[in-house]
Order: structure tokens, then sequence, then C-alpha cells
């Protein structure tokens, strides 16, 4: 049976989540490639310098918000039907994905306003050039924020679609272990919950009613820490829907099986412990913070690195076994027999590499004291768009060429574009990024439209500027071809007829050490997400006081519009 | 629960390198005094900044010599200049001198970056950034914001001049000269 037959309901909900996240991604990368043509000076004819960052929001908003947020909710709903097999409560998934929809249409005319030359629309200029971050005092319209809020509030009733599933599953199977994607899934949401606190803080107390006039000041130290309390977190709930894929699907891809489940289940476990009391690792340059709160969020995060190393460990002694299950032998040699044609397991493969060079310069920027030399350099988006920008977007398309088929019903189409698609992805990313890595080191900030200066000239530590200059835009716009090349794929497949039998099926192929080896505890989330919660006391309680005690809007600042 | 063998050899030597990397951190800011940018610069009112109202060396910002060879440099950013730092004000300060900057922002979120220093803090409204630094290389080191600000965000640069230190006293000398001979020549003309 097709997933789509099994559970027709549930797979209407996926393919609507899919579609808005296709179309996200789409004009995302199109931001994306007229930022990269006009900040290198090779082609500026699209946006002025002072629109350029109208363009920046809406890229960082409609793909590192818009676009993770409706793949990942389409992803964990097909991965919870598929995993408890039932089909999920659909009138809160429905109610889920009609609030998110409204969110982001909301943010999307908030921002393209900008572009339209800021209306006055009910007493404030329609325009959000405030950027992914929307640091206060730097004023957005309000429905920026009310939209940003939707997604957010929409993502958590999400959630209560997954839960409920969950424990109408407990009662027909009382004693039985979770299934491990199920298993993911919660403990992700969880890790969600905890952390979109400090966001929803700061968008509803503060920001709302600020931008709306009914608060004179904010204090911008505060609702920035609330927002890093946020800001890190999230970068996780972009990376355990990639795990999940990479532990439950990729082992099937490669022709075998899960290495080990329990130990998969502690990493996802500790992701959930530790994902939020590492905030103070985006604020290590930031004054008004004691010296001894990035310490510990220092040691968090270096900590957060030991799920991941054994995520490392465990995908690729998944793939090894798969690729041995084919006859392959050798030390390495069994690289070579894997199914390098096939783009779900590719895309998947070449994301979990490139994720290995994020990862290294990702502990450059947790080094609180290394970090001094990289903060806010253009080696940051370097580094992200190895992490989201790869890791999860290019496993989302990868995972999609095997999952769209199934929820639809359909035979995927253009299977030529689709083989050489993560390929594509993969050089512009390695193109574009190595680049951006060496001009941060040549202290070239990010987040600006025009990287010289009257005063001064940068210079290359490695390379000339010119040459770093021209990889990003090679970079750059070879991402754009592979985003479209990814879209047309999958607008041939929707738009296409049923027919034929599908050559995947969601059946996952048992771990080789099951669920039965792994402690029952595991399975408490009631004691984890305590100890969670604790954690984040610690890390978060004493600064936060301080940061209150002068009072919740002081030092305050007026709205600025930008 | 079941470990593998070789998940155990991995998991301890992933735990090696975690501590290892924390040990090399903590030595850094301990052993080699790496200091953190931190609370030490305390609050101000942004308000009062704006206004040049806040009964601190934040409403003249400058170069201000503490002692022998302890120099505090206030600047205030502002959308879309660095006060003194932008355009044809660049930060001057003597070679091997100690120099204390102190800064803060009239308006929104700043960046204050000092380029290939460790220079590197931002600059939030009502906070005063505090790092200390000491150049003992004479030359121009560039200054950028770099975080944006606002629609000319990417015309706020400037520079950090870094002289010997005899051509800096004599310049403060001139400097001091021409102030002495323009009160002098304002008492005359009285």
């Amino acid at each position: 049976m097709v997933f789509v037959d099994s559970y027709p309901k549930t797979s209407k909900i996926v393919r609507s989540e899919f579609i808005v996240a296709f179309v996200a991604l789409g004009i995302g990368a199109l931001f994306g490639v007229v930022q990269a043509l006009h900040r290198t000076g090779v082609f500026r004819g699209f946006v002025s310098s002072a629109d350029y960052y109208t363009i920046l929001t809406g890229h960082g908003v409609l793909l590192a918000l818009v676009f993770t947020t409706f793949f990942i909710s389409g992803l964990f709903t097909w991965a919870v039907a598929n995993s408890l097999e039932r089909e999920l409560p659909h009138r809160i998934a429905w109610s889920a994905f009609w609030i998110m929809l409204t969110g982001t249409v909301l943010a999307a005319v908030s921002i393209i306003g900008g572009i339209a030359g800021s209306p006055s629309i009910l007493g404030h200029d329609l325009e959000a050039d405030v950027l992914f971050t929307f640091y206060a005092p730097m004023k957005a319209h309000p429905a920026f924020y009310i939209g940003a809020a939707l997604i957010i509030v929409g993502s958590w009733i999400g959630g209560a679609a997954y839960f409920k599933a969950l424990w109408e599953w407990r009662e027909d199977n009382p004693d039985e272990r979770i299934p491990l994607q199920t298993f993911m899934v919660l403990t992700t949401m969880l890790m969600w919950y905890i952390s979109t606190i400090g966001v929803a803080v700061e968008v509803v107390a503060f920001l709302i009613p600020w931008s709306l006039g009914l608060i004179q000041n904010v204090d911008p130290l505060l609702t920035r820490t609330l927002f890093w309390y946020f800001g890190h977190p999230v970068v996780y709930f972009w990376l355990m829907p990639a795990y999940l894929v990479w532990y439950t699907i990729l082992p099937k891809l490669a022709g075998g099986r899960l290495f080990s489940d329990p130990l998969a289940r502690v990493v996802f476990v500790a992701f959930l412990l530790l994902s939020t009391p590492v905030g103070f690792h985006h604020q290590y340059t930031d004054p008004g913070i004691p010296s001894g709160y990035k310490f510990i969020a220092m040691t968090n995060t270096m900590f957060l690195l030991l799920p991941s190393l054994l995520t490392a460990f465990t995908v690729v002694a998944s793939v090894e076994h798969g690729a041995r299950q084919r006859g392959a032998s050798g030390y390495l040699s069994w690289l070579r027999d894997l199914p390098w044609d096939k783009p779900a397991f590719s895309g998947c493969m070449l994301a979990g590499l490139m994720f290995a060079a994020g990862g290294f310069s990702g502990m450059i920027n947790a080094g609180m004291n290394i970090n001094y030399l990289i903060h806010n350099t253009i080696w940051v988006p370097g580094h992200f768009h190895l992490t989201v920008g790869t890791a999860f977007a290019l496993t989302a398309m990868a995972i999609s060429y095997w999952l769209v088929p199934q929820i639809t019903g359909k035979k995927l189409r253009q299977r030529g574009l689709a083989v050489f698609q993560p390929y594509v992805w993969f050089v512009g990313m390695a193109v574009m990024s190595n680049a951006m890595h060496r001009a941060g080191l040549a202290g070239i900030p990010r987040r600006t439209a025009e990287p010289t200066y009257d005063e001064f000239a940068f210079e290359g530590v490695a390379g000339t500027v010119g040459e770093m200059r021209l990889q990003i835009a090679i970079g750059g716009f070879l991402l754009f071809v592979g985003a479209v090349m990814f879209l047309v794929v999958m607008a041939d497949t929707l738009l296409a007829r049923r027919g034929g039998t599908l050559s995947v099926n969601s059946n996952i192929p048992e771990p080789l050490s099951g669920p039965d080896h792994s402690p029952r505890i595991l399975d408490n989330y009631k004691l984890w997400t305590a100890i969670a919660l604790l954690l984040i006391v610690i890390a978060y309680g004493p600064p936060l006081a301080s940061m209150v005690a002068d009072g919740l809007l002081a030092p305050g600042s007026p709205p600025i519009p930008v | 629960m079941q470990v593998h063998r070789f998940e155990k050899v991995w998991l301890g030597a992933a735990i090696l390198l975690i501590v290892g990397f924390i040990a090399t951190i903590a030595y850094g800011s301990v052993g080699v005094g790496v200091g953190m940018v931190d609370d030490s610069g305390g609050q101000i009112s942004a308000q009062a900044v704006q206004n040049g109202n806040t009964g601190t060396q934040f409403d003249d910002p400058g170069v201000y010599q503490e002692s022998e060879d302890h120099y505090v440099v206030y600047v205030v950013a502002r959308q879309f200049q660095f006060v003194p730092g932008s355009g044809d004000t660049p930060i001057r300060v003597p070679a091997g001198a100690n120099v204390t900057f102190r800064v803060t922002s009239a308006d929104v979120t700043h960046g204050f970056s000092v380029v290939e220093t460790n220079i590197n803090t931002m600059v939030i409204p009502g906070q005063v950034s505090e790092v200390s630094a000491r150049f003992n290389e004479p030359g121009t080191y560039g200054l950028v914001c770099h975080e944006y600000c606002g629609a000319a965000h990417h015309t706020m640069g400037g520079s950090v001049e870094v002289v010997p230190p005899e051509e800096y006293d004599m310049q403060q000398e001139n400097i001091d000269q021409s102030a002495a001979d323009a009160q002098a020549g304002e008492e005359a003309d009285n």
C-alpha cells in the first residue's frame, strides 16, 4: 500500500505543507541570488543598496522561518502517521496549517511593502527591513511581528496533533515502546515548545505593544536576549528533522538498516536537554552580560557536540552496513558501491558531508575567545549556509524526491534533473561558503550591501578579496540554479497524473539493535523536560533577573523606523 | 542497553575532544588573558546619549589620557557614523599604550569591530561596551559597524590610526598649542 492510499487525509495535509514550503523556497532563493550578485558587485541592477536589506529580510524570513517550519511540519506529519500507523487528528493539523499560513502572509506582505514604497497601513508604514533577527529599537510594521508570532503559534498547535496521535495510539498499545520516528518528532517538539517561549515573550509581551505604540520603550538588551534564547535552539529545530531522515530513512536508501535505535534515542534526549541553555554564545560580544554566564553557555555548547559526533558515527556505520549488505567490501571502497545516482540518497549524504564542515566552523563560533576574530563577519553566514542551507535544506530537497511520490501516488518526473540537482547544490555551496569563510577571516562584515569603505580597504588572508567576491557570486548563482532544478522536478511531479507503480515505499526496516535494548527511562518525557528546564534556569535565571532588576522596560529605547 | 565496542571508543574520543576544547578556551581566558566583553561598562540612557546630556565624557566623545600609558576612547555610534572614527576624524592613539574603548549607541544596535584584531563588540542602546587593547604596530586599522543599523548601514565605517608615541606626543602638543593660541587670540580680541 502506498502511503497516500493508507492515509489519504494525512497525505493531503503533508502535500499542503510542502507546497507552501516550496513556494517559500523559490522566492527565498530568488532573493538569495539577487543578494549574491548585488553585494559582490557582479550585477547591481535589481535593487538599490537601501532596498537590499528588504531583500535580505525576505531571504532570511522565507527560508529560515517559513520554508523550514512548513517543511518540518509536513515531514513530521508523515513520520508520526507512518510510524504510529494511523491518520493524524486532521482538524488540529489543519488549523495549525491555516494559522501558520496567515502568519506567513502577514509577514511577507509587510516585508514586500518595503519595496513597494512603504505605504501607510493602519497608521504605520508598511515595511519590515529589520532582518531575520529584528533587533529592537529598529521597528517593523506591527503586522510583521503578529505574523511571526502566528507562524510559531501555528507550529505549537501542529505539535498538539502529534501528541494527540500518540495518546490515541497509547490506548491501543499500552506496553509498546514509542516508535522511533514518533519519539524523534515528539522530542523535537518538546525542545521547540521550551525554546520558543523566549521569542513568544519577546514578540507578544514587548514588540507588538511597542510597535503599536501601547508602550513607549523596550529594553534592547533584554529583547535581544529573549531572541537568542530561541535563536540557537531554532537551529536544532532545523537539524533534528534532518537527523530523523538520516537515522531512519537514509540507512534504508543505502540498502541497510539503522545501527542502533537506543543510541538514536539518547542523541535526541541530549538535544532536548542541551539545546536551549546555549543562547548566550550568540552574545559573547554583548555588553551588559557577565562573562561567567557566557562561559556556562560555552560549556553547554561544546557538550552539544556530543550528540552530533554520535550521529556522525551511527549514520556512517548504518550506511556502511547497507553497502556491505549489497556486497561491498574493503575499508573505504564500500563508499563506491553506494547508490550515488539516487538523488534521495546522494542528497542526504552530501548534506551530511557539508554538515561536518559546518560543524568545524561552528566550533570556532562557539569558542568564546576565538569568536572575537569572526563575530558578525561574513564567516557566520558561510557557516550557517552549511548547516541550515545544506544540512537541512539539501536533506529536505533530497528526501522530497522520496517522499512526494508516496504522498501523491505519482512517480517522480524529470529524473535526470533530480539526479544532478544535489551535486549542483553541493558544488555551489562549496564555492560560496569557502569564500565566505575566508572573507570573514579578512574581517569583511556580514549583512551589508556594499562591503567597501571610504576609510580603508580589506586585504585577504588567503586569496584576494576580488577572487572571493567572484566565488560568492558564482556559488550563489549555482545554488539558485539548484533550487530551480528542484522546483521544476517538484512542480512536474505534483502536476502529473497518477499512474504506474511507485518504486518507493514508506516501510522502515528494523534497526540492528532495536528499541528493546534501550532503557525505558528514555521514554520518560516528564523527567527529561524537568531536567531541561532546570538547566535553563541555571543558565538564564540570574542574568535575566539582573536585566529586569532595573525595570522590564529599562534602559529603554523608543521605536526607530528603518 | 547494548553499546557496541566501536561506539564506546568513539564516545570516549568525542568526550575527550570536547573537554579539550573547553580546556583550551579556559586557558585562553585565564592563562593568556583574552578578556570577554562583559557588564563592566555599566548602563547609560540612550536618549541622554542622543541629546548629549549624559554628564559623562560621552557628551564630548574622543580620546582621553588617563595616565602615563593609558588612554580611554569614548565613542558614540549613531546612524551612520562613529564619533570619533568615521570620515576625516579617525580615532588616533599612540602605539604601545593601553587603550580602553568605551562605546555606546545613540539610537539602534550597532557593531564596533577593528578589522583583523580581537576588538569586536556589539553596541547596544542603553549599555556601554568596554574593551581594552594595545596596538604595538603603527598603522591604519579599519573600523566597521558589523550589525545592520538601517538603510545606509553599509556606509558606516571608520579607522583607527596608530601612530608612533613620539609623533603622537608632538601632535598632542600642537593641538594643545593651537588651542592655547586660539584662547590667547580670543582674549586678545576682548
